[in-house]
């Protein structure tokens, strides 16, 4: 039996022998993935359990056991989590790290010990973030926008949760800077961009945005420290500051993160709809070229979430054309990936079905989001539900749909084991039904003016609160039924071998399974496609032992 | 991570051997991250110079009134001992290249001299400016004094600005030290000096943002409160 990355290791400072510790000082991409993954999903279940409290608080109007105030810190602790500790690291923190390296046929990343650093800096940053739970002044109250000046003037410990997120933005920096090398100069011989499997263009693409955008957020959390702790007066009106001003530069990071958290989301689509296909992806260039174009757009977009703060009439109209261009590129991968599909031999595993799903839900979140970007009707949907709605089906039904097909479709190559399909079908069925039932009404209550962030509501709006409290308890079964399976699988689970989908990309073409410390034990020459298949079949064969192709 | 690295070779399909690249004695990929990583430091000032912009755009004429106020002598001294700083860390870092790691050593002390005495010299015009009663949470740039609203955000964009400059001369000053102890042990050779350019660009770009610093605080209001109008 060979030595699989479970047990050895490279590590940070010297070699010490007890294996906890050689886990906490791991330079190996694939721990350090694990690792983030296992942070992450448990502040995914902390800020889960919030959003819980806030519809049993919703299910019937008037105050019953939340308060408004607290009500106000728990949809920021909600947004806090998900947005930073979650969701903006999510993917490519956790299968980036994972999978990139192996699909480049890379040994790790470029830099490991900046890797290692990363990593423990994102730890710092969350235990920053939650430390003002425990202290007087209690958790912010501002959103996880921290708009001015309320988050100058609020009595609530703002500043940590400012200081988390600048050192939370400091790491996801770092990690796309590491990985942006790790693309440039990582690759084996022969494989050129236009070789990439799509995971890696989508990583590519999201490592611009995090380099190219967080330090603008970073700066401007600083600029909120200043004004709240010296008075520089930058943010604030009494001192000739505008408020406006803060908006704009939270928003140029902002708004190009949704675009860093869904592209790697759609990297991951574009791996599991050829593979389950088993047929070539339809369009290859389009689809990568669409990548780095929406990271491009994304950029000038963050204008939309300002039509009502006060912004010249020019500016919104060119905001708002400029948001529906973004729509475009989106719209040619989801044409691509359909087109892929068409007269492919599909197999219906839990990864594909996940994808499939979230072909339905991102559409209608993609959708209604081109519908708030019309300067009029925003007017009317600004933060009411159906925004609340919109990104919660572009975020869950996108970013974490895809991310759950993700960990479906590695879940094999990281464990070495299968988890149970059938269980995972359910699994699916139940979030896929209940996110929906959670989420759809919400649209309607929105539209009918149930503004968002709300402890209290008109009786009216009872009826959709009430589904989606419904929606809440089958889609958080759902979830827990998951966690459950992907603990079966990795404790009792069937050894799955190194390819169990005959996928074609080099993530699946390593020596043992799991892999081993350095992945592949010789690197390919890759003179060929990512997704070559022919009748079903894939193309590409190796000689494991030499790993020069046989076919 | 241990022994000498021997790269791999990868054979294609005709037999040719290709070069694997790994991380490993990886030059050229240190230093495309190290500018990649100074890409997010332009950004950060960037979007300060933009909200500089802007208020100086509402305030045009308080800009000029504060800028006119700032000691011009002393920052142009300050941007001479930088450019000078710049040259030295420059002339050092080609020293290495050729094997000259005596005189690379001194060309940094020389560094770290010149970058003290810009923190010196800081320190003295912040203590004047604090004297006339202008500094963060004092005396005119309280809520309640009568100075006007540019004027205020033109010291507060100030004292961060240059603030956090200063805090980057500090790191600065603290990685020379660093490199020195790493030259001593020789870590940095010159086979083996991508930690002496990197510093030597991030020196470079300590040195840049200053340049840019100086002229849009200090030089602004050069001709007289009316701005040589």
């Amino acid at each position: 039996m060979s030595k699989t990355y479970f047990d050895e290791t490279h590590c940070a400072i010297g070699h010490p022998k007890s294996k906890f510790m050689q886990w906490m000082l791991t330079v190996d991409h694939k721990r350090i993935g694990i690792m983030y993954a296992a942070v992450m999903f448990f502040y995914f279940f902390i800020a889960v359990g919030t959003a819980f409290m806030m519809r049993l608080e919703l299910l019937a109007p008037g105050g019953q056991f939340l308060d408004g105030d607290t009500f106000n810190q728990a949809f920021t602790l909600h947004g806090v989590i998900m947005i930073f500790l979650f969701i903006i690291p999510g993917v490519p923190a956790v299968l980036g790290n994972i999978v990139m390296p192996l699909m480049i046929g890379a040994k790790d990343v470029s830099f490991p010990r900046l890797n290692w650093f990363t990593f423990w800096l994102y730890v710092v940053g969350t235990f920053i973030a939650l430390a003002s739970l425990f202290t007087d002044a209690g958790f912010a109250d501002t959103g996880w926008t921290f708009y001015a000046p309320y988050s100058i003037n609020t009595s609530t410990n703002v500043i940590f949760t400012l200081v988390a997120a600048f050192v939370l933005g400091m790491a996801s920096i770092l990690t796309g800077l590491n990985f942006l090398v790790t693309i440039h100069r990582l690759r084996a011989p022969g494989m050129d961009f236009w070789k990439m499997p799509l995971f890696v263009w989508g990583i590519y693409a999201t490592a611009w945005i995090q380099l190219l955008a967080t330090p603008v957020v970073g700066i401007t959390l600083i600029l909120a420290i200043m004004e709240k702790y010296f008075g520089i007066g930058i943010f604030d009106p009494a001192k000739g500051g505008d408020p406006v001003l803060f908006e704009h530069l939270f928003w140029i990071y902002s708004h190009p993160a949704v675009y860093l958290m869904i592209l790697p989301a759609f990297g991951i689509m574009s791996e599991i709809i050829p593979t389950f296909s088993r047929r070539e992806v339809f369009g290859y260039r389009a689809i990568a070229i669409s990548s780095a174009s929406i990271a491009g757009i994304g950029y000038l977009v963050w204008g939309h979430h300002l039509y009502t703060s006060g912004m010249a009439d020019t500016a919104k109209i060119i905001f708002s054309f400029l948001t529906f261009f973004v729509a475009i590129p989106t719209g040619i991968k989801f044409y691509d990936w359909v087109a892929t599909m068409y007269k492919g031999k599909i197999i219906l595993a839990t990864p594909m079905l996940w994808a499939l799903g979230t072909i339905i839900t991102f559409t209608i979140g993609g959708l209604t989001g081109v519908t708030i970007a019309m300067i009029g009707v925003d007017i009317h949907l600004q933060d009411t539900y159906y925004t609340v709605a919109h990104f919660h089906y572009a975020m869950l039904g996108g970013v974490v749909f895809l991310f759950f097909a993700g960990l479906h479709y590695w879940f094999p190559l990281v464990t070495g084991k299968m988890y149970n399909e059938y269980h995972g079908k359910i699994s699916f069925y139940l979030q896929f039904v209940g996110f929906n039932l959670l989420w759809f009404p919400m649209f309607i209550a929105g539209y009918y003016g149930m503004p968002r962030r709300y402890f209290d509501y008109l009786p009216e709006f009872q009826i959709y609160h009430q589904v989606s409290f419904l929606g809440a308890v089958i889609f958080i079964t759902g979830l827990i039924y998951m966690f459950v399976v992907f603990y079966k699988g990795w404790t009792k689970g069937e050894p799955s071998g190194t390819n169990p989908w005959n996928a074609t990309t080099l993530e699946w073409h390593l020596p043992t399974s799991p892999p081993p410390l350095e992945n592949h034990s010789k690197v390919p020459y890759v003179d060929f496609n990512p997704y070559e298949y022919h009748h079903g079949q894939p193309v590409v064969k190796f000689d494991y032992k030499t790993m020069q192709r046989i076919d | 991570m241990s022994g000498p690295y021997v790269p791999e070779i990868a054979i294609d399909r005709n037999g040719n051997e290709h070069i694997v690249q790994g991380w490993q004695g990886d030059f050229y990929g240190g230093k495309l991250g190290f500018w990649l990583f100074m890409f997010t430091e332009v950004l950060m000032f960037g979007a300060m110079f933009m909200a500089l912009a802007y208020y100086n755009t509402l305030h045009p004429q308080d800009f000029l009134d504060a800028s006119a106020s700032l000691n011009r002598l002393l920052g142009g001294i300050n941007t001479v001992v930088l450019l000078i700083s710049a040259l030295t860390m420059g002339l050092g870092l080609l020293n290495m290249r050729v094997g000259k790691v005596k005189e690379a050593k001194q060309m940094i002390w020389a560094t770290i001299i010149l970058a003290t005495l810009f923190l010196v010299i800081k320190g003295f015009e912040w203590r004047a400016e604090y004297n006339h009663g202008i500094f963060l949470m004092h005396d005119q740039l309280l809520p309640e004094s009568s100075l006007a609203l540019g004027q205020k955000l033109f010291f507060g964009l100030y004292f961060t600005m240059t603030g956090l400059h200063g805090f980057h001369i500090i790191i600065g000053i603290g990685l020379m030290i660093w490199l020195l102890k790493r030259i001593n042990a020789q870590k940095v050779t010159p086979d083996h000096h991508i930690l002496y350019w990197n510093i030597a660009l991030y020196w470079d770009i300590v040195h840049l943002i200053w340049v840019f610093v100086f002229p849009y605080y200090y030089m602004i209001g050069a001709g007289g409160a009316t701005g040589g109008h």
